[in-house]
């Protein structure tokens, strides 16, 4: 069966407490920490953040605690302005982005766990070794059997924007470890990001290797899985809409039959 | 010796490949939830009219040759439905290989069995005996 609590093993628990000596607009930062290094539970470290000598992004606050009080923690980051998808973290219950994240848009203390249902590398970096292969699985490139054109592949405006809300996708993986769905299976099921990228392939004018997407996608699990949740399009940093892109897929399924 | 698991990333994933099903399941659920809306609204609207009926005024009720005919249908649409829906929920939660399969096979035995069991209540009824 599905293992709905936790493993006693990764049960978290209170950690240390970092006071900010002489601040005055305070907000408390809840971090979950654990290392591979030693046998203990993860634990929930709380860093006091003096807001007036801090970015206005939970990412810049994460940075300043790297940076400032406790160089140990643990984090993935890049560009800082929502377009790589490296910090994606559940932010106060939901999975998001930490640079575009505001600090006050969080009520109360500031909860920052790893991304769910994946493993856990060190404290917030999650391990998304599957979910790499899972996109590398459905072939994520330009595929034609015509001989090469001396140019290029031509598309039409309106092919082209067919691909508008598709393309945007930044693989953070915030939409597919939101996915009750890809927490019970996903080891079998291919989640919403990964859909959502076959689906733009699938949309594509020029590509030449529908047929065969289709066939590699038809499956009670890798496809049909989604059960139209919904947490993929509510929590996408983004904005995009997994789940529509599913349920077109779910469509061609069909036209082709009929 | 611990059974180590040193498969790739990509041999994990790709496992025993793409079964090339699910789309029927998933038309046929949808095609008998179009059907049941109809049929169920057929039938409650019939037990609402015949409570409190005389059991020969019930029984003629339902032996008429459309009322029969909608009544399996209804059963019929149900009991698919049903074994998918069934069938589904059990892939979700149920990962241990050898049992998914028997409860699998005991979902689909109960539900056939069942709707096998109403549809000849309704025929006896109809043929009377």
């Amino acid at each position: 069966m599905v293992q709905f609590n936790l493993p006693k093993n990764s049960r978290p628990v209170e950690g240390k407490t970092f006071k900010a000596e002489g601040a005055s607009r305070v907000k408390n930062f809840r971090v979950y920490r654990w290392s591979p290094d030693d046998d203990k539970n993860p634990r929930i470290d709380t860093y006091e953040i003096d807001l007036d000598k801090c970015g206005p992004m939970v990412l810049d606050a994460l940075i300043k605690i790297k940076n400032e009080v406790d160089q140990t923690l643990t984090f993935r980051r890049s560009c800082r302005e929502g377009i790589c998808g490296s910090c994606a973290m559940n932010i106060d219950g939901q999975n998001t982005l930490a640079c575009t994240k505001g600090i006050d848009e969080c009520k109360g203390d500031v909860k920052i766990y790893p991304l769910p249902s994946m493993g856990v590398i060190k404290d917030l970096v999650p391990d998304l070794t599957g979910f790499y292969a899972q996109h590398a699985s459905i072939e994520p490139w330009l595929q034609t059997k015509t001989a090469e054109p001396v140019k290029e592949w031509k598309q039409s405006h309106e092919d082209r924007e067919k691909l508008d809300g598709l393309y945007e996708c930044i693989l953070c993986a915030c939409c597919t470890t939101s996915c009750p769905s890809y927490w019970w299976n996903g080891d079998r099921y291919l989640g919403p990001a990964t859909l959502l990228q076959a689906y733009r392939w699938l949309a594509d004018s020029r590509d030449e290797a529908k047929g065969e997407r289709l066939d590699n996608l038809e499956d009670p699990f890798r496809l049909y899985r989604c059960h139209t949740i919904m947490n993929c399009a509510k929590t996408c940093p983004k904005g995009l809409n997994p789940a529509k892109a599913i349920a077109e897929i779910k469509k061609m399924m069909v036209e082709r039959q009929a | 010796m611990s059974n180590q698991d040193m498969r790739t990333p990509k041999a994990k994933i790709l496992h025993l490949g793409s079964a090339r099903s699910g789309t029927s399941d998933h038309v046929v659920q949808r095609a008998t939830a179009l059907a049941i809306a109809p049929l169920s609204v057929f039938f409650i609207v019939s037990v609402v009219a015949l409570a409190g009926a005389e059991y020969d005024t019930a029984r003629a009720y339902l032996g008429h040759p459309l009322v029969s005919i909608l009544l399996i249908a209804l059963i019929g649409a149900v009991v698919v439905h049903m074994r998918i829906g069934v069938k589904i929920t059990i892939e979700d939660y149920v990962h241990s290989e050898g049992l998914k399969h028997y409860v699998l096979l005991a979902n689909s035995f109960f539900s056939y069995g069942i709707g096998l069991a109403c549809i000849y209540a309704v025929l006896k009824i109809s043929f009377g005996s």
